[in-house]
């Protein structure tokens, strides 16, 4: 089931004019500037004076300025760009015991990436998040989201030694999830984002995610959101099954194929709140104010209003960086503009007219 | 008395310095990838990797020898991904894996290409008389027809048998081979439809036909549906080749029961996309649980290989199963699953 969690009005902004409230968000990483780039070189190479200190400063800048630049396009949660993170699995495998790296892998092309190997059991030693997040509360006025890779995904795109199969590692990395996110409630985390890619490329592993997800939210208070992330699949071999989720939020990407697959969210009713992806990431053309809310529309024939999240369709680390901002700012003023519509009336809420 | 042939299904992973480098070169994107007439500067970078992996290969003491389809950046799509009457349209997700490949769009004829045979000619020229046989490989036409799109022959039948002559060109410009790999995984993951599935033998003779070498059709990602497995058995072919570490391998061993099998076989027994590295013991006990239970067959020859295409996988775990997969074949001593 649903959460069906009363929690989205603590991110409703203190002074938000409208009746109505579409919560603004991002999916997480945004483009890193490209001075951190370097300085990330510059730290790995043994010849030069930059050390590993130097470049915890530059991912502190480097945080404080993109959640200042979420702050700045109007969002109502912001996260930190992900500025610590190379790479969605890596990052989270360097941090858990029984991970061991061999090397890159093809992914395509000449794009590789270091797909650790699961050598023995899984466990959780220091917490991973929870410093960047008290930095990131620390710097922000807004609410603070954070994503963290869904155990099935870090299951899936690992190499497996030494399980017997991927659904027991998965119930084994839900368990770790399960912990850090206790300790990242304790240190004042409301919204936390489950990231499952994965689950469109096999999307017959359904209930593997949902019992991973069962295995999340484990002791999770309720005032505590949850969302979860899919990207770039298949929805009908996901859906209904969804709703049976324990998650408050299902964000999904669908701006990318022009909502080809919104009719399939529309029957049964659908349970959690959408966030839904009103932003193209893999298209560097800035979509006009007019058109995100033709897209956040889209949204209103699934969920009404009061359901609804607004996000990009994904990650917009690809983009050029003064495109993510100009996409991210576009995507508020059309919630804003959405929400002072409904205020009017002028809008025909699909949803909104269920019993 | 069973000879056992330790050997590889070729797409190797490049040496790391080879993917920085080629990285650098070409740069990520997808107009940045492979075109068939690269810059020396290139060539240059595929000819020494080309020269470390067949070094590699002769280490491990492998009995085939490949090329190792380091040039493939499209995969098993790459002999059409390069060639004149074809374009690349999207990036498509290889199989079920975390992998992508640029969609081929035929757009005319498929006429000789010469661009696989160049490749398997410059390994060629890297061995000498006391080498082990070299091996070619190439798709399997089934899958090379799936793996494209066609907007120009029109007919799926026609398409395949179109497909099949290409690679049968190929086939006949190559330099003097011992063994030919048809790497044929949609067999499994997409198997062809009632109305294609007969001519799918028909189409793997056209290109068996090409060569004087043994031709092995290797099949992967699970286990052949039966009936796609007996029109592969109408093919004229010296082996077929099964994946063994798939869940599904006990299908695998009734299709041989029910419905027979190649005097010669290849046997997918390493994990190619593991890093877990099995020891040469259990390659062998893999090998043997399958051959002791297909009765009334002594096979005359048993290849030895991962189960699917080795690029999935870091380097130092690669060279580490190639190690085990060659010391595999060298087991004097009878094995028993």
């Amino acid at each position: 089931m649903a959460r069906n969690a009363d929690n989205r009005a603590q991110f409703r902004p203190d002074g938000h004019d409208a009746d109505h409230f579409l919560l603004t968000t991002v999916v997480g990483s945004y483009p890193k500037p490209k001075w951190l780039n370097r300085a990330t070189d510059l730290a790995e190479d043994p010849d030069s004076k930059f050390d590993n200190g130097d470049l915890k400063e530059a991912h502190n800048d480097a945080a404080q300025l993109i959640t200042e630049e979420h702050e700045r396009a109007g969002l109502d949660t912001v996260v930190d760009g992900e500025m610590r993170r190379e790479e969605m699995v890596e990052y989270f495998a360097h941090r858990i015991p029984g991970y061991e790296f061999n090397g890159p892998v093809k992914v395509w092309g000449h794009n590789y990436f270091d797909k650790p190997s699961v050598v023995s059991e899984v466990s959780y030693d220091e917490p991973w998040l929870v410093d960047e997040f008290e930095f990131t509360a620390n710097v922000a006025t807004k609410p603070v989201k954070v994503p963290i890779t869904g155990p099935y995904t870090l299951a899936r795109w690992s190499f497996n030694e030494a399980y017997d199969d991927e659904e027991t590692l998965a119930y084994d990395l839900a368990d770790l999830v399960n912990q850090e996110i206790g300790k990242l409630v304790d240190a004042g985390a409301r919204y936390i984002q489950i990231d499952e890619p994965a689950l469109a490329t096999t999307p017959d592993d359904h209930a593997i995610v949902g019992e991973s997800l069962e295995r999340i939210v484990d002791g999770v208070d309720d005032d505590v959101r949850i969302g979860l992330h899919v990207c770039y699949g298949d929805y009908s071999r996901i859906y209904p099954e969804i709703n049976d989720f324990p998650i408050d939020e299902f964000d999904v990407e669908l701006c990318n194929d022009g909502y080809e697959q919104i009719e399939v969210f529309q029957d049964p009713d659908f349970e959690p709140d959408l966030g839904l992806g009103v932003v193209d990431v893999h298209d560097a053309a800035v979509e006009t104010v007019e058109e995100i809310k033709r897209n956040i529309r889209q949204g209103l024939k699934v969920v009404p209003p009061e359901k609804l999240t607004v996000s990009p369709d994904c990650g917009v680390k690809l983009l050029p960086r003064e495109v993510a901002y100009q996409k991210t700012e576009n995507m508020v003023q059309a919630a804003r503009e959405v929400e002072a519509e409904l205020d009017a009336g002028e809008l025909d809420v699909a949803a909104a007219t269920r019993p | 008395m069973t000879e056992f042939v330790g050997t590889t299904p070729g797409l190797f992973p490049l040496p790391d310095h080879a993917k920085s480098e080629l990285a650098d070169l070409k740069g990520h994107q997808k107009g940045d990838l492979i075109s068939g007439d690269e810059p020396e500067s290139i060539t240059d970078v595929y000819d020494d990797a080309r020269s470390t992996v067949v070094a590699e290969q002769r280490d491990a003491g492998l009995d085939r020898v490949v090329e190792g389809c380091l040039r493939w950046d499209d995969m098993l799509a790459h002999p059409l991904a390069v060639h004149d009457n074809v374009g690349t349209g999207g990036i498509v997700r290889y199989y079920d894996n975390n992998n992508f490949y640029r969609d081929p769009c035929v757009t005319g004829e498929l006429t000789p290409s010469g661009d696989v045979p160049s490749e398997v000619a410059a390994a060629a020229d890297l061995l000498d008389d006391t080498d082990p046989p070299l091996q070619a490989t190439l798709p399997g036409p089934y899958s090379l027809a799936d793996l494209a799109t066609d907007e120009f022959y029109g007919d799926d039948r026609e398409f395949l048998a179109a497909v099949a002559s290409f690679l049968a060109a190929e086939v006949e410009a190559f330099p003097a081979h011992g063994t030919l790999f048809l790497l044929d995984p949609s067999l499994v993951a997409t198997p062809p439809d009632d109305d294609l599935a007969a001519a799918v033998p028909e189409a793997i003779d056209t290109v068996a036909g090409a060569t004087d070498a043994d031709v092995v059709v290797y099949t992967y990602f699970g286990a052949l549906d039966e009936k796609t497995y007996a029109h592969l058995l109408d093919a004229d072919i010296d082996a077929v080749g099964l994946d063994l570490v798939d869940a599904d391998r006990e299908t695998t061993v009734y299709n041989a029961v029910e419905y027979g099998i190649t005097d010669d076989v290849a046997l997918g027994v390493a994990d190619g996309q593991n890093t877990l590295v099995e020891s040469p013991e259990t390659l062998r006990e893999r090998a043997a649980w399958f051959t002791d239970q297909v009765p009334a067959t002594d096979f005359e020859r048993v290849y030895l290989s991962t189960n699917t295409e080795p690029f999935y996988l870091p380097v130092n775990k690669h060279r580490a199963k190639l190690d085990a997969v060659g010391a595999a074949a060298d087991l004097e001593r009878e094995v028993h699953a």
